[in-house]
């Protein structure tokens, strides 16, 4: 009886929990219309099209958090990671030059050097957490100055650039389109669309909810806890290599600081969209809008003077407070007792 | 009856109601736990209050101690109404009560748990010299040889009861209520914890005791107060109450019918068969043998490595000897996957830290353990949904909502869950680790009824109970264990109580030797 009771309790409040899953569609909308109100060129193709490619470097690299923090980890080496494959991909690419030219194949050595930077990097978070049982932070937060420092020595202090040629041979990954629709955009809707499969629909995606939810439950239903934590991590070093892929070109460059703070803003994506920090629960879509909607806010302060772009870090973070409040929900517990 | 004798010495105090509850009812929302229950609380008297699981023993203790509110009814405390609104109030009026969870804070040391909140201080400082020594003395009235500057984490469970208990007395209480503090309690302990009972009660201390131990309350109570399902039955001295006449008034009714009809004599071959295993300092030298179709009861005290043994067969934990058969073939059983391939399954006690995703709904908890049966890449969601319709059904599963966590379910519901989920993987053998914990009544028959089924459907049981009556109207054998080994498996008459305890406490039996012949 008692369930009974507790249960209908719970299911009166199914409009909260309606909101929680819409909330950050709301908000993105909300941005919208706002940035529409204060500039008639933000609903433009070409504003449009800028806000989604510049989200893709966060929101690929958020796709692979949302696994992490879904299985109850964190990883803070993301943006070190990105600078670091993104230093070793010019160096070698700038090196292959002279030997191979400034062709595809070229490209393609770059390309896989990083999914194997970034698989192999991830893997190192994972075990090494695992394996070694040292928490996810304090794991991540040592490889992140670790790989900050590599791409700074490798650059001898200064900047990392890639050879002009390489450049133009490159540059359609960032700056090119498919039916109009920018190469970036393209690469974040495969990787969310991916995403989604694995975390809501396969058995992995189940065993990182369990796990995060609980890892002694997850334990004592057969669950490889290791194995799946460190697939995670491993996801995660993928994902950052594919947003490295696409950010070098770019740019042509990197030196030590691309890529800072983006672990933040990635995490920030994550929980706006409605993953819990504590892990159990995870949703790839409020990601993608979380992603979109940090780099959304960037862009309509470009377009207008009432608040300094300066103030950018200052907005974003007031939106991540007020994102996790209301998705909370007590305060509605509270008005309806 | 020597207690009797000291207790009539001192006849100033007895008449001395401290504490009453008058006409207490509660209500969880819709659902009414207490009855119009009345109880006093008498300076310098021992008073049990006795009920099975979900008869409302611990609402009741928790409204006399001010950490729930009753919906009706009044607390009188010295003959003046009160209201204890929080526990802290009811503790400045001297209302202390020990939970049956415990609550101490794990990362601190037992001195620092001991006067957390109430620390001695000197001018701004921490009076910690003062503290030690106090903490020591107190620990030392128990008997417990715990350094008061271990943190408690690394204290086995039975020490921080002790610690719990440490606790409470520094706070000097008045009225002390114990919420079964001897469920994690080895035998000793139990007779040092009775002497500080009888100590305070001998100082004028109400002391209120809760059990559903009947020997307990023969050694330790004055009188006793029964609950069943929330009403207050009678309250009686103890000394002319007989443990079956507590029985009878606990249950209200005949406990036969609460178990599923054994027929003797239908076991069949041997379906798992355990040779010579230990487990580095928790079993030594295990052997037993099940058949199929039969439940066998493991039967011990609280550390004498059922659990242990148990988690080493399905490879959850480290064996350092010891051999397996599964139908004469030898397994080797290295992870719970391997036991999930071997058939066997496993219940775990703690049903929330390790059995169920509690802010999960029911589905993913069903399948989590069988989820390859539901798809190696995608999972078939319909086939989960008819999974649970059938699980639902089965196990007459009772929640509102399927879509409601998991977490918000009656402790009944989510033991139902558990052997559900852990049946989807369709074991031949199922080791059920304390089946009924925290489970009223009517739940408890239906669970006992499950596992008859399951018997008569050929397969074999291994039951772990700390519960008497459990194990002895479920089990067609009983292996006894005390300090890691098996002293016994008792067959036919042997299988009661007394020789159980006998047994269990080392008094029978073969120490360290394998008794499977």
């Amino acid at each position: 009886m008692n369930s009974l009771e507790r249960t209908e309790r719970t299911a009166s409040g199914g409009f909260s929990i309606d909101f929680k899953a819409l909330g950050p569609f709301l908000a993105l909308v909300a941005l919208f219309v706002l940035g529409t109100a204060i500039n008639e060129a933000f609903l433009s193709g070409g504003n449009l099209a800028n806000i989604f490619t510049r989200a893709a470097f966060i929101g690929i690299i958020a796709v692979g958090a949302t696994f992490v923090i879904t299985a109850g980890g964190i990883d803070l080496s993301v943006g070190s990671m990105a600078a670091f494959i993104s230093g070793a991909m010019i160096v070698v690419m700038n090196t292959l030059v002279a030997t191979l030219g400034a062709g595809i194949e070229t490209v393609l050595i770059g390309v896989l050097l990083s999914i194997v930077l970034g698989v192999g990097a991830g893997a190192i978070n994972g075990l090494v957490s695992t394996r070694g049982k040292i928490e996810a932070f304090i794991v991540t937060l040592g490889t992140m100055g670790i790989y900050r420092s590599l791409v700074t020595y490798m650059a001898d202090g200064g900047t990392l650039s890639l050879d002009f040629e390489m450049r133009g041979v490159y540059r359609p990954v960032y700056y090119g389109d498919v039916l109009g629709i920018p190469v970036p955009v393209i690469v974040f809707f495969a990787v969310a669309v991916a995403g989604y499969v694995l975390l809501n629909m396969t058995p992995f995606g189940r065993k990182c909810f369990a796990i995060g939810s609980n890892e002694q439950v997850a334990r004592y239903s057969a669950i490889h806890v290791d194995r799946v934590k460190t697939l995670t991590y491993v996801i995660q070093g993928l994902c950052v290599s594919i947003a490295t892929i696409i950010y070098v070109p770019r740019l042509g460059s990197a030196s030590s600081s691309t890529g800072v703070l983006w672990e933040l803003e990635a995490i920030a994506a994550v929980i706006i969209g409605g993953t819990m920090l504590k892990g159990g629960y995870g949703r790839i879509w409020g990601t993608v809008v979380g992603a979109i909607m940090l780099t959304t806010i960037g862009n309509i302060l470009n377009l207008t003077d009432a608040i300094s772009n300066y103030l950018n870090g200052a907005v974003q973070g007031l939106i991540i407070i007020v994102a996790v409040f209301l998705q909370r929900g007590d305060w509605r517990r509270k008005k309806s007792k | 009856m020597t207690d009797a004798a000291v207790y009539a010495v001192n006849p100033d105090q007895q008449a001395r109601t401290r504490l009453s509850g008058r006409q207490i009812c509660k209500s969880f929302g819709s659902a009414q736990v207490l009855f119009d229950v009345s109880i006093d609380l008498k300076a310098g008297e021992v008073h049990a209050l006795l009920g099975e699981n979900g008869a409302g023993k611990s609402t009741l203790v928790k409204i006399l101690s001010g950490y729930h509110q009753p919906t009706s009814g009044a607390l009188i405390l010295d003959d003046a109404p009160v209201a204890f609104e929080g526990s802290e109030v009811g503790e400045n009026h001297g209302v202390i009560l020990i939970h049956q969870e415990l609550n101490l804070a794990e990362q601190l040391t037992v001195e620092e748990n001991i006067f957390l909140g109430r620390e001695i201080k000197r001018g701004w400082f921490l009076d910690k010299a003062t503290m030690r020594q106090e903490a020591a003395k107190l620990l030392d009235q128990l008997q417990c040889d715990v350094d008061p500057r271990t943190r408690i984490r690394d204290l086995s469970v039975s020490d921080r009861q002790m610690v719990e208990i440490a606790k409470a007395l520094s706070k000097k209480a008045d009225i002390l209520i114990l919420d079964e503090p001897t469920a994690v309690l080895t035998g000793r302990e139990v007779d040092i914890l009775f002497d500080q009972i009888r100590r305070l009660r001998d100082q004028g201390v109400a002391i209120l005791y809760i059990s559903h131990k009947l020997d307990e309350i023969k050694a330790i109570a004055d009188r006793v107060t029964v609950l069943r399902d929330g009403r207050h039955i009678t309250t009686e001295p103890v000394a002319g109450l007989e443990k079956d006449d507590m029985a009878r008034l606990m249950v209200g009714r005949d406990i036969k019918q609460m178990f599923p009809d054994r027929t003797p004599g239908h076991a069949g071959d041997i379906a798992l068969s355990v040779r010579n295993l230990s487990v580095d300092g928790q079993v030594r030298d295990a052997s037993f043998d099940l058949r199929r179709g039969e439940v066998l009861g493991f039967a011990g005290i609280v550390g004498a490595g059922r659990t242990a043994l148990m988690e080493a067969i399905i490879g959850l934990r480290e064996r350092s000897s010891g051999q397996i058969e599964r139908n004469g073939n030898r397994v080797v059983i290295n992870s719970l996957q391997d036991a999930k391939t071997c058939g066997i399954a496993y219940l775990t006690k703690d049903r929330k830290g390790s059995g169920l995703l509690l802010n999960m709904d029911m589905r993913p908890n069903l399948t989590l353990l069988a989820l390859e049966k539901f798809g190696r890449v995608i999972i078939d969601r319909k086939a989960e949904e008819a999974a649970l319709e059938a699980a639902i059904e089965a196990f007459d599963i009772r929640a509102a909502d399927r879509k409601s966590k998991v977490g918000d379910f009656s402790g009944g519901n989510q033991q139902k869950l558990l052997l559900a989920k852990v049946m989807e993987t369709d074991p031949d053998i199922v080791i059920i680790d304390e089946p009924t914990r925290g489970i009223d009544i009517g739940t408890k028959s239906q669970i006992y009824h499950f596992i008859g089924d399951l018997t008569n459907r050929g397969k074999s049981v291994i039951l772990l109970s700390s519960e008497m009556p459990e194990m002895l109207g479920l089990s067609d054998r009983i292996a006894v264990m005390a300090a890691g080994c098996i002293t016994g498996i008792l067959e036919g008459n042997d299988r009661n109580e007394h020789e159980i305890m006998r047994h269990a406490t080392g008094i029978s039996g073969k120490q360290g030797v394998s008794v499977h012949e």
